[in-house]
């Protein structure tokens, strides 16, 4: 859900205002309210960097560190994208944010059917090794981090991205990369799912215990509430749904005998902003305070830098607007804003033109410049948690941690998250609420400025990005070279071994690594898992 | 003069083809068009046009809708109308709504999609627009 619902009166002033997530906000806030509610400096906030990090995970916030901006870029060939990112990093960008084509979401390869139309078209095209090193090309990977936006074939992606950065002479324990690796939340919105649910987790599973003894430095799984609040989630909605979802995956590799404390340190998460600021911002800091509180008290971690809820805090696409695309600069701007006074750690901004199709270089370039801006020039680094203290803060801050509890403890009373999925009964739930919400815009109940107030006839004539269709040929033919040229035994050998492996419940991990090095394509891995695991049955909501 | 009534509600058939997975629309659409009385099949994501056919046929639907987000909409509509001429169907409405260019939707109408819906249409007029197409 977007902005308030502001509900007026006779004389045109506003009587109440209603947040998304269900919080009324009073015309002022005094210290009556901070009694009333029970605040408490030590228990509720405690010093920056402290549990339960309601304030920053450091002391010094941006002091000590500027957050990581990771614009998503990705399109066309590996080396279009190669050439972006590259744009991007020599521009000041900090980490990559890489973003696949649909068939190598889907886990098929360019020459399959069903890529027709889509080879390229919204993120980059990746069918083997070969792809991948051509697109890390020139890039320090040591240095450079790679969010890898890949879910259902995360596991593929991630031994494709220790084979690339080992044959472009790299350490597997110095690279981070941090798959998306999220497959409940694909199935509430976002729609990349492929194998059945509980091998889908499985695998998640696998990748977590595989970055554990392998890929120290990776973070192999980020839970998203973006894609989640995007599909008509409310924001408290947004971070209770995610941290089931975290507790789903650490539950899938407690049971096989770790403990929490040994890897839930590298989980992070994606969030989303859009809406009303002070609902962003009270939302991060009440889910600092929730997830640390749910690993201390459901895992029993204690290390405190394990109880962190780190993450990528990005502007959201649903709150851009086709109409009148230049006001989704401002818009950027005001949720990088809410960002920075949350204390992301690290950001990313949809760009102005992506109601309509991926960003332009010009585009890509203002959101990060919006980011840059913030951080030097209007005083973003300045000091820690900013707005703390604040009678209202403090108050929205401790009524959105009791909301964010209360709409975990709805699911955990249907059975759980992933009961809650699996019926339908979320997307369901959340189906209705963004009904709710396009119907409560269209009746100007809700308001989007250039959209249902101070709309003007006129469209704005805006450059956007064009798909070539010459980068779909130019991949094809690749992949043909790769088929004819490749040692084809070797493909045979390591993709029998994965199936081996799949089958006996073995991490997959090593025999992926092996299969990518051998230059077997990702359809032809994920070939081997819609065989083991067979096929997500969408439920029917309606 | 007498005007024929239609007493039976609009039958859709909604689909997401191809990979495109971005439902949140096609959901809300397919809750505005039973909010205004008509009847949903709703099939889901990552269908093929044969199988959109097919269900359309088999279900008998006035109306044919795909929501299509990655931008991939001209290809796909150039052949859904080409597989629906193959089967000879010409009695079901073919509707289209997404991330639709303006300089698209008279390309759309050409190939004889009957409505386009981009994203953020209005859902009233959208509703009404589809049981005018019925008639």
């Amino acid at each position: 859900m977007d902005v308030a619902r502001y509900i007026k009166n006779e004389k045109g002033g506003i009587d109440d205002v209603i947040l998304s997530s269900g919080i009324h906000v009073k015309p002022s806030y005094g210290p009556a309210d901070l009694e009333e509610i029970g605040f408490d400096y030590d228990t509720d906030l405690g010093a920056p960097g402290e549990y339960p990090f309601t304030r920053n995970l450091f002391p010094e916030g941006y002091r000590t560190r500027e957050w990581t901006t990771r614009q998503y870029t990705g399109f066309g060939t590996p080396r279009e994208t190669n050439e972006r990112f590259r744009m991007m990093i020599d521009h000041g960008q900090t980490g990559l944010n890489v973003a696949f084509d649909l068939p190598t979401q889907m886990g098929l390869d360019s020459d399959h059917p069903l890529a027709l139309g889509e080879v390229g078209r919204v993120g980059m095209a990746v069918d083997s090794l070969r792809d991948f090193e051509v697109a890390f090309a020139g890039i320090d990977l040591h240095k450079v981090g790679a969010g890898l936006t890949i879910n259902a074939v995360a596991s593929i992606m991630l031994a494709m991205y220790q084979a690339v950065a080992e044959k472009l002479g790299f350490d597997r324990t110095k690279i981070s990369a941090t798959p998306q690796n999220d497959i409940l939340k694909e199935v509430i919105g976002r729609g990349a799912w492929i194998y059945a649910l509980e091998p889908a987790v499985k695998l998640i599973g696998d990748t977590i215990e595989y970055s554990m003894t392998t890929m120290p430095r990776t973070n192999p799984v980020s839970v998203c509430g973006y894609h989640i609040r995007e599909s008509g989630a409310t924001p408290a909605q947004e971070m209770a749904y995610a941290f089931l979802i975290a507790n789903a995956y650490i539950d899938e590799v407690a049971k096989r005998g770790y403990a929490p404390e040994e890897f839930v340190g590298r989980f992070s998460f994606n969030f989303n902003i859009f809406g009303n600021l002070w609902e962003q911002v009270t939302k991060f800091r009440a889910g600092r305070k929730v997830w640390a509180k749910n690993l201390s008290e459901k895992y029993d971690v204690k290390n405190p830098k394990n109880l962190w809820l780190r993450g990528l805090f990005a502007g959201g696409g649903s709150g851009l607007t086709k109409a009148e695309p230049e006001n989704n600069i401002m818009r950027g701007a005001f949720y990088g804003l809410a960002a920075a006074l949350s204390g992301a750690q690290s950001t990313a901004l949809c760009s102005f033109d992506e109601a309509f199709t991926i960003p332009t270089p010009r585009s890509a370039l203002l959101s990060l410049r919006t980011l840059q801006i913030l951080m030097d020039e209007v005083g973003m680094r300045d000091t820690v948690d900013p707005l703390a203290g604040s009678y209202f803060i403090e108050t929205l801050t401790k009524q959105m941690e009791e909301k964010i509890w209360e709409e975990m403890g709805e699911i955990e009373e249907q059975g759980g998250i992933i009961k809650a999925i699996t019926s339908g009964y979320l997307q369901r739930k959340v189906a209705w609420q963004a009904y709710e919400f396009e119907r409560d815009v269209q009746r100007g109940d809700l308001i989007k400025v250039g959209v249902n107030k101070y709309a003007e006839e006129e469209d704005a004539d805006v450059e956007l990005h064009e798909y070539n269709e010459a980068w779909a040929e130019e991949q094809l033919a690749g992949l043909i070279e790769l088929k004819r040229t490749r040692d084809s035994a070797a493909v045979t050998a390591t993709l029998k071994t994965l199936e081996a492996v799949a089958r006996a419940g073995e991490n997959v991990m090593p025999a992926l690594v092996d299969a990518c090095k051998a230059y077997a394509t990702v359809g032809e891995m994920s070939d081997v898992f819609r065989d083991v695991y067979g096929e997500f049955d969408e439920p029917s909501i309606f | 003069m007498n005007e024929t009534v239609r007493v039976s509600p609009v039958k859709v058939l909604l689909a997401k083809p191809g990979l495109d997975g971005h439902d949140r629309g096609a959901k809300v659409v397919a809750i505005a068009m039973k909010e205004a009385g008509m009847e949903v099949v709703y099939m889901g994501l990552h269908q093929t046009l044969e199988a959109i056919v097919a269900a359309a046929v088999q279900e008998d639907v006035d109306v044919i809708g795909i929501s299509i987000l990655s931008g991939g909409h001209l290809p796909i509509c150039r052949r859904l109308m080409e597989l629906l001429a193959a089967e000879g169907v010409d009695d079901i409405a073919v509707c289209v709504g997404g991330v639709i260019p303006k300089r698209d939707v008279a390309v759309l109408q050409e190939m004889g999609v009957k409505g386009v819906f981009p994203g953020g249409a209005d859902l009233h007029k959208m509703t009404d627009a589809i049981k005018a197409l019925v008639g």
